[in-house]
Parts: C-alpha cells; structure tokens; sequence
C-alpha cells in the first residue's frame, strides 16, 4: 500500500459503501423517497468513477450494471418488489466484495460475477422490453404528431416536459468555491435551447449597496428534450449553495399568439416562441411578482467573488452536508496521550496545592479549580474524537444476518436500534468479529424455521434485533432473536457428554446458559458452514473480555434468546476505587466490585489453615487476600477489621477481596504495563496518581484464581523481547 | 556486539556509571535521560532486581537495580543515585545505579571480549570490557539485563 491515492480511494469508497447500504436499508424499510433512490445511485456511481480511474475493470463493469438498474429504479421504470429489493442488496454485498478484492488484489472468480450480472439483468426481465417498448412509440408519435392511440399520454407528458423554467441565484459560497454562472449556463445551452435572463428586481439600492453579498439571479428558459435529472445534473456541484428551482414548463400556458391549442407544440414554433420577449416577460411575472420594478441606477457589476472567506465557509456550512476532517489515527491517540499527561499533571498541581496549607490565595484557588475543569473538557473532547457511532458495525450485521438467512434457509430480518450510540473507535473495529458471531449464531442456532415458527404461532420471519445504548457509563449492545430459546436439557446433555461438566452435576438455569460459553461446546450436531466448529462463544467472550467488557445471556423458553455484551465507555479511562493494600496503593475497576463490606468477626469463618470464609445473606464466600495473593511482604494490620470488595469473577463466582481500606474512588487513565516490562499475575495495567507515582489496576478475575499464592511463575515476559539466543533449549 | 573481528577506527561512546563499586557502561545511543531517584510502586511477583515502576511523563517504565541484578547486592539509598533511562527495542526501562560517572570515546578495537569467566550471569550480560584510567568498564548487553530468560536453562 503505497499509493496513497489508491488509499484515499478505497478509504473513501469504505464511505460510499456505508451510505449505499444506509441507503439500500432505508429503502427495504419502505423509504423510496427520490432523494434516497438517489445518494444510493450517487454511491455507486461514485465507485465507479473513482474505480475507473485506476482501471479496476471488474468493479467498474459490475458497478456500471448495477448503476443501470438503480437508474431505473430511480426514474421509475423498475418498481421496488421485494426480489428487486433483495437483488440491489446482494448486488451491494458484492460489490463490497469486488473493492475488497481490488484492495488486497485478489480476483474474483468469472462465475459469481457473472451470476450477479445475471440476476441483475434479470430484474430488468420483462420489465426493459416494456418500457423500450413504451419509448418507441414516444419517438414514433413526436414525429409523426399522432396525438390519437395508446401513445397519446406519453406524448403530452413530454410536450410539457420539454421545457424548463430554472431560477438560479447563487450564493455568496458559490462565488467564493470558484464556480462560474456563465460555465453552468454553458453546460445548459448544451442540452437544448436556452435563454437566459437577468433579475434585476433583486439588485439593491446603489446606497444599499454590499459588495459582499451576492445579488446576481437569472431566469432561465430551457426548450430541451433531455429529463430533469439531466438538468439538474448540470447544477451538481453547486447545490446548496446556490437557490434553484427548476420546474417543467408548459410553453402553451403562457399562451403566446398563434399556439392556443394544442398541448404538443411542434418543436419550430417553440424555438420561435423562446425567441419572443413576450413570452419571457410572461414567465419572469410568473415567478418575480415586481417585473415593472425600476432598474435605473443599479449596478450589475457586483463583484460578489470577492467575499471572504470565512463568511463563505459559514454559508457552507449552514447549508452543505456537515463539515468533516480526515485525521491520522495515530496524531489522535499521540493528542490523547498527551492530555492524559495534563490531567495527571493537574491533578500533581493540584494536589501539591492542597498541601501547601499556608496559602489563603483564593484567586490561585479558583484558577486551579478552572484549570481541573478545562482539562477535563480536553479530555472529554479528545476522547469524543475516537468515539465512533456504531452505525458501520451495525450496518455490517445487516449484510450477515441475509448471508446467514440464505445459508440456513431461515427467513430473518435485522433490526436495529440506538445506531448513532458512540463507542471508542478500537471498539467498533475489535466488536466486528464478537458480534458476526453471535449475529450469525442467532440465525442460525436462534431462530426456528419457517415451518417450526409457523407451527409455533409466530410469523416466518424470524427478527434479529440489534441494539445499543449508553448506560450509567456503560456501553450495552444486545442481539435479541425471537426463536425458541435455549433448550436447556439438550446443552446440559451436551456438557456431559463432551466431558465439560460432571456427570451428576446440578446447575441453575443461568449456570446452564453459561455453558455455552465454554471453550469447546457446539449444540449442533452437523457442523454447518456457518456456525458449529465449536469455536464460538468463548472466543467471542475471551474478545469481548479483552475490551473490558462481559457477554451475559438470557433466554426465555419459546420466546427468544437475548446476548448482552457491555463494554467500558472508553478504553483509556476506566472508574476505579484507590485502596490501600499492605502500605501499597492499587486501583480496582469500578466495573468488577459489586459492593464494599466491613464484616462483622463472626461473618468470618477460618477453614483450613489459612483460608476464611465470609458468610453473607446466608452463602458462604471465599475470602481471598490481595496482599498474600499479590506476594506482597508487609503484613496487613490485623488488628483492624478488614474491608472486603465483593468482587464477581467469572472462574469463582463471588468472592471477598481483603484490602486494607479505601482511599477515593475516581477515573483513572489506563497505562500499559506490557509494552515496557511485561505481564504481572493478577495486573491488569497501571495509572498515574495525583502525586505523580504510579497505582497498579487489579485484575481481581486472576486474584482470585491466584489466591493460593505462588503456583504461577512470577512473570511473564512479553514474547517479543525474548531473547531467543538465550534459551538454551 | 562482535566488533573485533571488524576493526574499525569510528570511535563510540559510553556512557560510565558505578553499580555495587564497579563500572558498568552502555553506549549512548541507547542512552535517553539520566534521571534523579524517584519512589516507585512496587509489583508483585517481581524478581529481587526489579525495584518496581515509576512514572516518565506518563509512560510506565520499570526500575531495575543494576547491582542486584548483577549479584552486587541492593543499591543503598544515596542522593547520589540517579535512574538511567534506555531503550532495548521499544522498550523503556530505568536502571538505578550509584553515580554517572562520564562519557567515554573509545574506538571499537578497544573494546576486549569478556574473558572466560565464572560467572554465567556476568559473561551473558556483559558483551566486552574497555580498560579505563582506574581499572575498567563493564559494557553492558541490555537485552541480556532484562531477559535473564537463559539464565536459569544454561
């Protein structure tokens, strides 16, 4: 990838791709809107431009063909029934596939091409040859004049389609974007006869006068035999910045002498009838309501390009699509260092401040108290600079739930809520593959068949619902199916059988649905080409647990089965509790603690030699101590009662962690441990503090399973600073 | 790390500092910042050498003490002190040592190789001495201090 053009390219065709399927799923929702048949147009036409220039051939042939159709959807010569429908979809799949190709340079074999090809052509079917038909007689009728038969309609339809009235006036922007009035009249004399006109009406008082406003306005009269798309066309590149109007004109209305009968005017009197200044006077009192307006002492060399800047781009702001900015991922995340920096140096600020007692400055108060707030809004507007909606992602699954749908033979639709909730960037790309598998897994291991679906009383299309949301500074992103539910017997059978659980083991309802997620555990029996090889849940939660997030699952017997992942808002800043530990301080995540406990002596039961046991509501908990757990020497003050985080770990259960007291709780940025030094048993990463030193995150999942001390080896040397020369092996 | 084989007239500097009364060195290139002793945070499990991590303007960087690391027993605490911060690969590390001593020029051929000596853990991660005025100069192999990993195997 050294091209960096070609980067742009397919980097801007990855949006394209977006809108096209944004706009192709709006379209299945029942929009058929013009605008929206047209961005999906405009996307594809896009590509392949863009593809032609760096002579993708089979992806400017397939996008050529597919444009076909969507212009003939898009002038409504094709109706949007449902294959039509799935047909544009799939087309869209696939031509996603082809930019890929392109992109890693693999070839796409001649078949399936040409299959797409094929169904394309097809839903043209019938249907062309109908309306070439129609066109034919079109042509014949407008040479001939026959206004009698079939051909009668569509005949007067283009007589009074024949003509254009356009108002034109342009905005300050377009002036100062570099566009020319007169190139644009230029393209439009192209298409037909034309006739232009001068608004003077418009034009300001001289003592009025702005040299940076735009004042110019024309009329224009078009006699053409070309569409209004065609027309409009012409004015591509200015729209939104200028005020247009183009209606089709009936040169019969304004009843020039000499053509007051039919509605066909034969194209030599029209021509005559342009030429006439009758005729345009009529038109302009038409549209302008002041036609005798004086135009004395105007000037019509009003010099609107030279307007600022600045206030143009405020015109194209207010009026063209938002604004937005390509930025190099690694400048953000260098930004976001380095606001992390400002706010540990703050907080060290901040804190030196507080313990200078002496000082009674209550202006250095304030400011160090204005200082914390801006830096907390840098921070919060980096971060919002990597948070991402998770429309794309979403977008995505839509394409998977159809591929899975086809391969299962199952009928299901996608449905998607809370698209524009806004995750951080690496998590949008690493949920990818976690939520195609649970997508996938719903259709296929979900949802029942058609058959089973009818015979339960539901309708045939199974609903695949897709859902985000922001909660209590959480990510929630559930995928619901409404098939039948997890069969509980049958996963419990499959766990003993493959030897996941004991024989005679006795588990809860929600212990059985979490078999599911271990390694290993597949409920279909046949290995299917979509799901079933046994690699799928766990790898989706051991992702899922890489972003800090848990996978949770509920399941309703013939109602549905719903998979809830949540994730931390941001991967960088996570909420801590600050405890202290044996003299050390240590952060634990917010997210792992379900409460804090000061127990009671008699709560806590000593079993063996050294282990205790915390006797809570009626269950008892193992106690795990963090100090001995941790290796660290310096005994905890026994005499003190120990507080307990009751922590959820997901090997354990429930467990008691023993710290030695509670410092603050408060929002810690993330720092590596790894790529420096290594791996530590039972942390997950540090911070900064206020005083500057660092406080390591606990991992309170290998706390727990480390809670009998040393059996692990001490550390874990990342790999790739081994130094293979040494071992000896 | 082998240069005698090519002799070379470029000259290379060192850096020289004092760890448990001997003199270590590291080329400078791999040299960042030489640093005042600042408190670290202990981690758990850590080898006898590994002091903890401490903060470099929001990167984690661990601690190593050179002359625990070379059996010199722990560096007593000495304003003295200073933290020598160097990059193996992409990793930062800091190595408290007693004092910096100076920066030397040397040409390559002056660089000997480690005798046979007894020591396993010195002949790994010592790749040559250079004669000094008062004695010599131990140079050090990083990756060698920080991936003790054959240590045990050989």
């Amino acid at each position: 990838m050294s091209n960096p053009i070609l980067d742009t390219f397919f980097e801007e065709t990855e949006e394209l791709l977006e809108a096209l399927a944004e706009g192709l799923a709006s379209m299945q929702g029942g929009d058929h809107e013009a605008e929206t048949v047209n961005s999906v147009f405009r996307a594809v036409h896009s590509i392949k431009g863009g593809a032609g220039a760096f002579k993708m051939t089979e992806l400017v042939g397939f996008a050529h063909h597919f444009e076909t159709v969507l212009d003939a959807v898009r002038s409504n010569a094709l109706d949007l029934t449902p294959p039509i429908m799935h047909t544009l979809t799939r087309s869209a799949d696939f031509l996603s596939n082809l930019v890929e190709a392109a992109r890693s340079g693999d070839s796409i074999s001649q078949d399936v091409t040409a299959g797409f090809l094929a169904a394309l052509q097809q839903c043209f079917g019938e249907k062309e040859i109908e309306s070439v038909d129609a066109w034919d007689n079109f042509e014949f009728a407008a040479i001939t004049l026959d206004i009698g038969g079939p051909a009668v309609e569509v005949a007067s339809q283009a007589a009074a389609a024949k003509g254009f009235m356009i108002v034109f006036r342009p905005d300050s922007a377009l002036y100062s974007n570099g566009h020319e009035p007169a190139l644009l009249f230029a393209a439009l004399a192209d298409l037909g006869t034309m006739n232009a006109r001068f608004d003077q009406e418009l034009l300001p008082e001289w003592e009025d006068f702005d040299p940076q406003d735009a004042r110019l306005s024309w009329t224009i009269e078009l006699q053409t035999e070309e569409s209004e798309s065609q027309v409009l066309e012409v004015f591509e590149f200015v729209q939104g910045i200028c005020e247009l109007s183009v209606s089709p004109m009936n040169f019969a209305a304004p009843a020039p002498p000499g053509d007051a009968t039919g509605s066909f005017v034969p194209t030599d009197a029209k021509i005559a009838v342009l030429e006439s200044p009758g005729l345009f006077d009529n038109a302009v009192r038409l549209l302008t309501d002041e036609a005798a307006a004086p135009v004395s002492a105007k000037p019509p060399e009003v010099k609107p390009a030279e307007k600022t800047a600045s206030e143009a781009s405020e015109t194209a702001a207010s009026k063209g699509p938002k604004p937005t900015l390509r930025v190099d991922l690694e400048r953000v995340d260098r930004l976001i260092n380095t606001v992390g920096e400002l706010i540990i140096n703050q907080a060290m600020i901040a804190q030196r401040f507080a313990d200078m007692t002496e000082t009674t400055d209550d202006d250095l108060v304030i400011h160090i108290e204005n200082y914390r707030l801006l830096a907390r809004d840098i921070q919060e507007g980096v971060m919002a600079i990597r948070a991402q909606p998770v429309k794309s992602l979403f977008q995505r699954m839509s394409r998977i739930v159809r591929e899975a749908a086809d391969a299962t033979g199952k009928s299901a639709e996608l449905i998607t809520i809370g698209e524009g909730t806004e995750v951080d960037k690496t998590v949008v790309e690493r949920l990818a593959d976690p939520l195609t598998h649970m997508v996938r897994n719903s259709v296929d291991h979900g949802l029942e068949s058609p058959e089973a679906r009818i015979a339960a009383g539901k309708p045939a299309t199974g609903i695949i619902r897709l859902a985000a949301s922001h909660r209590s500074g959480s990510v929630f992103i559930t995928v619901k199916d409404d098939g039948a539910g997890l069969n509980r017997q049958k996963i419990l059978g499959i766990a003993k059988k493959k030897g996941l659980i004991a024989q005679d083991a006795e588990l809860s309802d929600s212990e059985i649905d979490s078999l599911l997620f271990l390694p290993g555990f597949s409920t279909v029996e046949t290995v299917s080409n979509l799901s079933g090889r046994g690699v799928g849940l766990d790898v989706v939660r051991n992702s899922v647990a890489a972003l800090g997030g848990r996978v949770s699952i509920t399941s309703v017997p013939g109602q549905g089965t719903e998979f809830t992942i949540t994730l931390p808002l941001t991967l960088a800043v996570m909420d801590g509790m600050v405890v202290t530990v044996a003299g050390e301080t240590l952060v634990v995540p917010i997210t792992s603690i379900i409460e804090t406990i000061r127990p009671l002596p008699g709560d806590l039961h000593r079993i063996g030699t050294d282990d205790m046991l915390l006797s809570i509501r009626g269950r008892m908990i193992p106690v795990v101590d963090v100090a001995r757990s941790l290796g660290f020497t310096a005994k905890s003050d026994q005499s003190m009662a120990p507080l307990l985080l009751l922590v959820e770990s997901e090997t354990l259960g429930e467990c008691a962690l023993v710290v030695d007291a509670v410092q603050d709780q408060r929002q810690v940025v993330i720092k590596s441990l790894e790529s420096n030094f290594g791996t530590v048993i039972g942390v997950s990463a540090a911070t900064v503090l206020g005083d500057g030193r660092i406080a390591l995150i606990l991992d309170p999942e290998a706390i727990a399973a480390n809670r009998m001390g040393n059996q692990f080896p001490s550390v874990n040397f990342s790999p790739n600073h081994g130094r293979s020369t040494h071992a000896n092996l | 790390m082998q240069t005698s084989s090519e002799p070379s007239k470029s000259e290379v500097e060192f850096v020289t500092f004092s760890a448990g009364d001997q003199s270590f060195s590291l080329e400078i290139t791999q040299v960042r910042e030489i640093r005042r002793w600042s408190p670290v945070t202990a981690l758990p499990h850590a080898p006898v050498e590994v002091l903890g991590v401490m903060n470099l303007r929001g990167s984690v960087i661990p601690i190593y003490d050179l002359a625990a690391r070379f059996g010199l027993g722990s560096t007593q605490e000495n304003p003295r002190n200073v933290i020598v911060v160097a990059m193996h690969g992409n990793q930062t590390v800091g190595l408290l040592v007693e004092a910096v001593s100076e920066i030397l020029s040397v040409s390559r051929d002056k660089i000997q190789d480690t005798p046979d000596i007894r020591s396993d853990m010195a002949r790994q991660s010592i790749t040559g001495v250079i004669p000094i005025e008062d004695g010599m100069t131990r140079v050090i192999d990083l990756g060698a201090v920080l991936h003790p990993n054959g240590r045990a195997l050989s």
